[in-house]
């Protein structure tokens, strides 16, 4: 029923959102790998000259560079499997027959809608302060010494924040593909005589695969980007001890007023999110088929 | 057949449910708990009991002028949302009701753009931004916040307008409606819910952003995001007035949050999990 005059404005419709993302799309993109291979440092704006590969060797060979994708990976999957296992086991508890479920899914879900510096701020100060905060009035009651978290475990720190942000993502959605789960299949494994432990491994586990799929994939892209958490926390510190590759771009561009560098460094993140990005359009394409 | 749940089983359910809820929710009721306590009693150890004071509230006002980062994320969520939503509602339309072969190409790309890593762009943007004079401009977030919100409005839009039926539209066609009719009539009402879903989620999404709004602005048009993060140093705010100015920045937000759940799930996996 397409007729040539609905072609047309259907493309006239599409026009404004595709040309808007193409432009945002190629502009800075195409300035960030020009500037990649310029000299150029803020504080001296006139000095701009052609640098080759210099940019990309000097963030190569600094140590930062791979201590800052260690944390990057460490940080990811850390909170990654923190929130899968947790976010699951909290799905099936919640899908147990219990009083109140909509409540406890409401109390489960909220840590999501915080914002990043008030979630990072809240855990600093009122969780996690070596003097004030409530491990350490626990360590204090069982008589022991309280922990500086940021100072001691700094990355550790950063991913329980993260992961309580998270967690209720992960929950949030397979407890929903929990639920969608046939309860028909599920009686007939019971009268089948296929016991709880049974029914998870053959019938729940195969059924959660997709949508623990798309929880790796959703998450790993924001948690390629985690900057806030660690701006308010540690700062990337001590030393780099929990810099990102994120943080690390942001404080050579910013801090260091360094835009070749901060460029490569970009680049550099383009290319390690697209390498997650061709997995998960892989995973949100196969859906749209059907 | 039902199953059958014993009471004991539900009851020993219903506690592990709500000791792993009640943990989970903590440290949002302690900043609550903390908002209501003085200074003195904000460190002055474990309590679940504040004083009950509400000064806190009031100071955070006073001293710091909290209502002009509030009405900031306001005004950007809100605008932002709105204009994404005028640039994609045409878009989702003509690819859900009139797709082609390339609809689905230009989905998944739409979808890419949404995994650039923002800080790969942040030199270029600061730059363009200092250029025209954008930088710590309500105009020039709103722009921000709508360029990244975009791809998940567009998608979340398609995947509710897809859900319509064509065949109403040949229905009400055939009954002799014209296009404005059938718009108005038809349409509408039924694609209404999918666009307030998509509003609800985009504002939650915008007013959270917390890479742009605090690498663009200063002071004129800082966010709570911003806001709040100049509070990271200790000499900032005490504690039970940062725990007041906390509360208030995701109180409204937590609320629109708890109506969302469901929208939430459809929008943030593109409709690959309903």
């Amino acid at each position: 029923m397409a007729t040539q005059n609905t072609k047309t404005l259907a493309r006239l419709m599409m026009a404004p959102s595709v040309i808007v993302l193409l432009v945002w799309m190629v502009v800075p993109l195409a300035m960030t790998l020009y500037y990649s291979f310029q000299n150029y440092n803020l504080l001296t704006p006139m000095n701009v000259s052609f640098a080759g590969f210099f940019n990309y060797q000097y963030f190569y060979t600094d140590p930062a560079f791979f201590q800052s994708i260690w944390n990057t990976l460490v940080l990811v999957l850390g909170v990654l499997a923190i929130t899968v296992i947790g976010g699951t086991a909290i799905a099936l508890l919640i899908d147990q027959p219990i009083f109140g479920q909509g409540i406890v899914r409401i109390l489960v879900i909220s840590p999501f809608f915080v914002m990043p510096p008030v979630a990072a701020l809240i855990w600093k100060n009122m969780i996690m302060h070596p003097g004030y905060g409530v491990f350490a009035d626990i360590a204090k009651f069982f008589g022991m010494q309280p922990i500086d978290w940021f100072a001691q475990y700094p990355l550790f720190s950063v991913i329980i924040i993260v992961a309580w942000q998270w967690l209720p993502f992960a929950t949030l959605i397979l407890l929903t593909a929990l639920q969608s789960l046939d309860s028909e299949q599920k009686e007939a494994a019971e009268m089948d005589g296929a016991n709880f432990i049974n029914r998870f491994i053959y019938l729940t586990i195969p059924h959660l695969s997709r949508a623990v799929t798309v929880v790796i994939l959703i998450q790993t892209i924001f948690l390629l980007g985690i900057y806030a958490e660690i701006l308010v926390t540690t700062n990337g510190g001590p030393g780099y001890a929990s810099t990102n590759l994120t943080f690390l771009i942001y404080r050579t561009a910013r801090l260091g007023y360094d835009v070749g560098g901060g460029a490569a460094g970009g680049i550099i993140a383009v290319v390690l999110a697209n390498i997650v990005a061709i997995f998960l359009m892989r995973a949100v394409g196969k859906n749209l088929d059907k | 057949m039902a199953r059958k749940v014993t009471t004991g089983a539900k009851i020993g359910w219903t506690i592990a449910a709500w000791v792993v809820a009640l943990l989970i929710f903590f440290p949002i009721l302690y900043a609550l708990i903390t908002s209501l306590k003085t200074e003195q009693e904000a460190i002055a150890g474990f309590s679940l009991i504040p004083s009950g004071t509400f000064e806190n509230y009031v100071t955070v006002q006073t001293q710091r002028d909290y209502f002009k980062p509030f009405m900031n994320s306001v005004i950007l969520s809100l605008g932002s949302t709105i204009l994404a939503l005028i640039i994609a509602i045409p878009s989702a339309w003509a690819m859900a009701f009139a797709p082609t072969k390339r609809t689905k190409d230009i989905l998944m790309w739409m979808l890419s753009t949404k995994m650039m890593p923002s800080v790969a762009v942040l030199l270029p943007i600061f730059i363009i931004f200092r250029t025209f004079g954008l930088l710590d401009s309500r105009v020039g977030l709103t722009v921000m916040l709508t360029l990244i919100n975009l791809p998940i409005v567009v998608w979340m839009l398609y995947t509710y307008f897809r859900e319509i039926p064509g065949e109403i539209l040949e229905a009400a066609r055939m009954d002799g409606a014209s296009l404005w009719k059938e718009i108005v009539y038809v349409l509408t009402p039924m694609a209404v819910p999918g666009i307030a879903s998509t509003l609800l989620l985009n504002i939650i999404l915008a007013w959270n952003e917390a890479f742009w709004t605090i690498q663009l602005t200063t002071t004129n048009a800082a966010p709570l995001t911003a806001f709040i993060a100049s509070f990271s140093s200790p000499q900032g705010l005490f504690w039970a007035k940062l725990s007041a100015a906390s509360t208030m920045a995701i109180a409204p937000i937590l609320i629109l949050g708890w109506f969302s759940q469901k929208q939430l799930v459809r929008g943030l996996t593109f409709g690959a999990v309903k």
